[in-house]
């Protein structure tokens, strides 16, 4: 079950970053980073779980703040006010 | 335990697949927005409670993690479909309705002003049926 996931979390990457690459305009790319992001960490939890260290939930933590922290900067500093 | 722990992963594991197929087959930003963020945060989540089950001596970290998704991704959902519509990014025309819009369009476009009003109030879904009704 757990390759299985593995499996899924890799299919999901690679469909973000198609994503990513191909998307018209600049919040669908910052959409696509930040589930991203959150797939990334998704992949620290299952990599601490199947070699039981506890150190990798520590550095996923940290991703999904920093990813946060950049999705908002990001989506506020391209706000453009239309009219 | 390991069952229950292994299971919540293979949910997760489907909920972020789920959530992927629909960012790269949606048509509109916002819609991709709803697909990319509500299943992805459904599927690390239970990966993160899977975490509880299957490495018992950090059950806390994995709580604070849960938490920490449950709080932020909404946030930055918000937050980019909020600055998407300001820019003026254009609905999909497979859309039914605008709730923002309907309020804001009043006076002339989308004032900044009458489109805060809407997002403090948060009044915008009544104010669509009083006008369809």
């Amino acid at each position: 079950m757990i390759t299985i996931s593995l499996i899924l979390i890799g299919l999901s990457a690679v469909l973000t970053v198609f994503r990513l690459i191909k998307g018209p305009s600049l919040f669908d790319r910052l959409v696509a980073s930040d589930t991203l992001s959150v797939i990334g960490m998704a992949f620290l939890l299952v990599l601490a779980e199947i070699v039981q260290t506890t150190s990798y939930m520590d550095v996923a933590l940290v991703y999904g703040i920093v990813g946060f922290l950049g999705t908002v900067t990001i989506a506020r500093f391209f706000m453009r006010v239309s009219k | 335990m390991t069952v229950v722990g292994e299971i919540l992963m293979l949910i997760g594991g489907i909920f972020l697949f789920l959530g992927s197929l629909g960012l790269v087959r949606m048509p509109d930003v916002y819609n991709r927005l709803q697909t990319g963020t509500k299943a992805s945060t459904l599927g690390a989540m239970s990966i993160g409670l899977s975490a509880i089950f299957l490495l018992p001596g950090a059950a806390g970290k994995a709580v604070l993690l849960v938490v920490f998704i449950v709080l932020a991704n909404p946030i930055a959902s918000n937050t980019i479909g909020r600055s998407a519509y300001l820019s003026g990014i254009k609905l999909s025309e497979k859309s039914v309705s605008d709730a923002w819009g309907v309020q804001a369009s009043g006076e002339a476009g989308m004032v900044e002003g009458a489109a805060a009003d809407a997002t403090i109030t948060g009044a915008a879904p009544e104010a669509t049926d009083n006008k369809g009704a």
